[in-house]
């Protein structure tokens, strides 16, 4: 199991991201280093779609209140879209979901295999 | 006959075998019957325990092991995890964790902020023992929140 981050610089004031994979205490640094990439400047919109990303834990959560922290400090925004039930409920349980700007995803739940 | 299987995992103290016990524990938690939804739950908490006995003995010594005991009975699961590398006695080592409360030292759970709240949320009973190195034992029942899902219609 692994994780792969992309960020495309669309425009000079947007930054799209896309995480699949699985976010843990083994990928979350990695995803860290990626985001702590992004040059954070004043109205930077940065959209991180997490359609494909199948786990994530308190370490993914640790990362995306870090990366906030940044983003807020720079007058930035952050958006994260496409999250799963799964992935809104943790944002949800744990407060964030109404701090930060958090998009579900519009589909069904999706089901991922289970062993 | 003992009133539920139980299942040891050990795994070398570091991050890339978290998602190794998580998966065993997920096919563990399937094999019990649990929904997916609370397959999903297993897996974070567990995962949170693993995480914080990891990062716990990382900083004490590189080669250390974290060993997890999973409890599988008709309609609930338990699940033990000890930072410390020993293998426990599983019936005796639940004897002797106890609640605790939010005045103990067990900081260093706090300190990634999230991750003892997680498994409390998810989990329906957890314990924290500290001596030797830090166990924590949880507990999580088949359908406690939704009874009504469960209910098997006989005839269709």
């Amino acid at each position: 199991m692994n994780i792969s981050v992309e960020l495309h610089q669309t425009d000079l004031l947007t930054v799209n991201g896309i995480i699949k994979g699985e976010i843990d205490a083994f990928t979350a640094p990695t995803l860290r280093e990626k985001l702590a990439e992004i040059d954070l400047k004043e109205n930077l919109q940065v959209i991180i779609d997490l359609t494909d990303v199948s786990y994530m834990d308190s370490t993914g959560l640790g990362v995306f209140v870090g990366f906030y922290k940044s983003i807020n400090a720079s007058n930035s925004h952050m958006e994260l879209i496409g999250l799963s039930s799964r992935l809104k409920r943790l944002f949800d349980i744990t407060g964030l979901g109404e701090i930060m700007d958090i998009q579900a995803s519009s589909g069904e739940v999706k089901i991922d295999e289970t062993v | 006959m003992k009133p539920f299987d139980y299942v040891e995992i050990r795994v070398p103290a570091k991050p890339q075998y978290v998602s190794v016990a998580r998966l065993t524990i997920s096919g563990l938690a399937n094999r019990v019957g649990f929904t997916y939804d609370e397959i999903e739950d297993l897996k974070i908490a567990a995962s949170e325990a693993i995480t914080n006995a990891v990062q716990h003995a990382y900083s004490e010594e590189e080669d250390g092991e974290v060993v997890i005991g999973c409890a599988l009975y008709e309609e609930k699961m338990e699940i033990m995890v000890a930072d410390h590398g020993k293998s426990f006695n599983f019936e005796e080592t639940k004897a002797q964790v106890g609640p605790y409360n939010e005045s103990e030292e067990i900081s260093f759970l706090r300190e990634g902020g999230l991750g003892l709240y997680l498994i409390e949320t998810l989990m329906d009973e957890v314990k924290v023992h500290q001596q030797e190195g830090v166990t924590v034992f949880m507990t999580k029942h088949v359908g406690i929140e939704q009874v009504d899902g469960n209910v098997k219609h006989i005839s269709s």
